[in-house]
């Protein structure tokens, strides 16, 4: 067998790009995009049908489109896009050819057909168990079968990546230490590893159960393992947007972390205790003891969210610094004010910083408090947290990515690059406002997965008060926001990469020279911690959180009126 | 920056036991896999398990 040691140098970045991980970089980024377009059109339907005055789909139709929504935005879209992210950060930032393009696209493959399988399974309409398929809901056996073959697809990418961080070690293609936004993708292979092996444990028996060669599962026994997979995948994309979040400082900036140590050691903490907090899904289960969920949930997770915070400070914390070298000193904010706030790769950022800690973090921490969580569990206030978590969050991180990733690696100039400045705002704000209005009506009660809350044709109805209508109405109103700016993303980087015009040489003098060796591919600290306007945004952020913790204590006193 | 030369080490300056960690993806993998096996699965295994059937 002969080793395709192929490479092309990036004009822009100088980077050394092995041409097979090119390839593969590029065929998953927009297998995503494409199951993200997919995604997004049925999160319009179900969006429509929750506001009552359309009341768009019926019943069955409505479980269908839950279902095909959860999985390809959730399971397909991202995954696909991390996969493009580890072949980035272990092939491209430490200049290595990757290990095996073979099995990369055995995997590559494997996903397809697996996500493929599944949709067609959910369109046919015999399986409109959504994403959980909590047993004993049972759907048809391709159904689970497309999300295994997806998730072993996903394991060989995994494996190819670790294998590449072997190959690039033993070539000496870098020295010391691996880059952090390396690190970060590492620790999301880590993470998704464990998440594929709950996976496979629960899914191949209920396949099997599905076609009938095992009579019975647990259903708790199903919830606990399902929930190894369904809370660790969200926290591969957590690992991998932080470290999106880093690699666009270090793109957009120059910026180097505050401190590698400090970083790292955060990322550490996720390796050590993120996944535990898996059983925040079962707090109201009567089966399992109160020690186990609080252990879980609270001895060892607040390390894991201590070091989100740690992620939140330094992140912000490094472009201050960056921008205070180059001079924008004036005051706590000039280096803020002076950002390419016209830039999507930058407000797409800098938006899905800030939502994902105010919006995402805040919330997240209230509901994985044992005592807390019955006051919105189950509510739609829950899919309210985790679009601010997985939208605004991780899917604005990789959109701003992909600002700066499509040009580059195509050579192309944006299309519609008037548009693409609106586009983080129109996305970001609007999915904001989508998680804020589901928190709102979730507070007042209103059930997630819930065709119809004004009960039309039930025999035991429930008034909601007024308010949650409205929050349901406006709810769909910021759903069409978010999804035109979804829409103006989808036209960008499929006409993009279709219609594009090459780069230009003159477009190449206009930007400046690149960095003989581009910091995001390096090690180092940023050498100062005088980041006086990022803490002084933490502590807006630390009062929020206290204050918004309490109250929902407050609130948990006022639901069982005692007199 | 003299930072950026730190991670490689002076000349026989012993490398720290937690970068020594952090440098080994394998090791995390093994650390990454086997806590939440442990007090997430295994743990709520055993109590689903314990939980005694209704007769
Ligand atoms: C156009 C953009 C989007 C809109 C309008 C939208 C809207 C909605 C709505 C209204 C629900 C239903 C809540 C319920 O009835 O329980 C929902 C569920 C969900 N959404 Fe989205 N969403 C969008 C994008 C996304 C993205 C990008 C992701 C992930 C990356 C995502 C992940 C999910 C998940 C996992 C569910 C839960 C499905 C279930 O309960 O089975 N959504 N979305
Ligand atoms: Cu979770």
């Amino acid at each position: 067998m002969t080793i395709n040691r192929d490479f092309r140098t990036c004009p822009d970045t100088g980077f050394k790009i092995h041409l097979p991980a090119d390839k593969l970089i590029k065929w998953n980024a927009v297998s995503g995009v494409v199951f993200l377009m997919i995604g997004g059109l049925f999160g319009i339907a179900v969006a429509l049908t929750r506001w009552p005055a359309v009341h768009l789909l019926p019943a069955d139709w409505f479980y269908l489109a839950l279902t095909a929504h959860g999985l390809d935005v959730l399971l397909v879209w991202l995954i696909f896009f991390e996969v493009a992210i580890l072949y980035f950060a272990s092939s491209v930032l430490l200049g290595s050819r990757l290990a095996s393009p073979k099995a990369a696209w055995a995997g590559y493959w494997l996903m397809l057909i697996g996500a493929v399988m599944t949709n067609i399974a959910v369109l046919r309409g015999d399986s409109s168990v959504m994403f959980t398929s909590y047993v004993p809901m049972k759907a048809a056996p391709d159904f689970y079968l497309g999300i295994i073959l997806f998730a072993v697809g996903a394991l060989l990418a995994c494996f190819v990546f670790f294998g590449t961080l072997v190959i690039a070690k033993q070539e000496k293609t870098y020295e010391g230490s691996v880059p952090l936004v390396t690190f970060g993708a590492t620790v999301a292979a880590v993470i998704a590893v464990f998440t594929i092996a709950a996976g496979a444990i629960i899914l191949v028996p209920t396949l099997l159960w599905s076609v009938g060669y095992i009579s019975h599962i647990d259903t708790l026994m199903y919830k606990v393992v399902w929930w190894g997979m369904g809370h660790s995948s969200q926290q591969i994309n957590v690992a991998a947007h932080i470290a999106v979040w880093y690699a666009l400082a270090a793109i957009l900036f120059g910026a180097k972390p505050l401190s590698e140590k400090v970083s790292r050691t955060a990322f550490l903490l996720y390796i050590l205790f993120l996944q535990l907090a898996s059983a925040h899904h079962l707090l109201v289960e009567p089966g399992l003891s109160s020690e186990y969920k609080i252990f879980n949930t609270s001895y060892a997770i607040y390390l894991a969210v201590l070091a989100s915070m740690i992620h939140g400070l330094t992140v912000p914390g490094s472009v201050e610094a960056a921008q205070r070298k180059k001079g924008f000193n004036k005051g706590l904010f000039e280096w803020l004010r002076k950002a390419p706030w016209g830039n999507p790769a930058f407000s797409g950022f800098a938006l899905s910083v800030v939502m994902f800690g105010f919006l995402g973090g805040i919330s997240g921490v209230m509901m994985g408090t044992e005592q807390l969580n019955i006051i919105i569990h189950n509510t739609i206030y829950v899919p309210g947290h985790f679009h601010a978590t997985v939208v605004t969050g991780t899917t604005l991180a990789f959109m701003a990515l992909a600002y700066w990733l499509v040009p580059t690696l195509w050579q192309k100039e944006l299309v519609l690059p008037g548009l693409a400045k609106w586009q983080p705002y129109l996305f970001g704000i609007g999915m904001g406002l989508v998680s804020v209005f589901m928190m709102g009506a979730g507070t007042l009660g209103v059930p997630r997965r819930h065709w119809d809350i004004n009960f039309a044709d039930a025999v035991m109805g429930y008034d909601f008060p007024g308010a949650a209508h409205l929050m349901m109405g406006l709810n769909g109103m910021a759903a069409l926001m978010g999804a035109l700016g979804g829409a103006i993303f989808i036209l960008n980087m499929v006409g993009t990469i279709l219609w594009g015009k090459p780069k230009t040489k003159a477009a190449e003098e206009e930007a400046p020279a690149p960095a003989p060796e581009p910091v995001v591919a390096t090690y180092g600290n940023a050498g100062t911690m005088a980041v006086p306007g990022t803490f002084t945004l933490a502590m807006v952020f630390l009062v929020s959180f206290v204050l918004y913790y309490f109250v929902n204590w407050k609130y948990l006193a006022g639901v069982w009126p005692l007199s | 920056m003299e930072e950026t030369q730190a991670n490689s080490g002076g000349a026989d300056e012993p490398i720290p036991f937690m970068q020594q960690l952090m440098d080994n993806p394998f090791l995390l993998l093994f650390i990454g896999v086997t806590m939440p096996t442990v007090f997430y699965i295994l743990w709520g295994i055993m109590e689903i398990t314990a939980i005694p059937i209704a007769n």
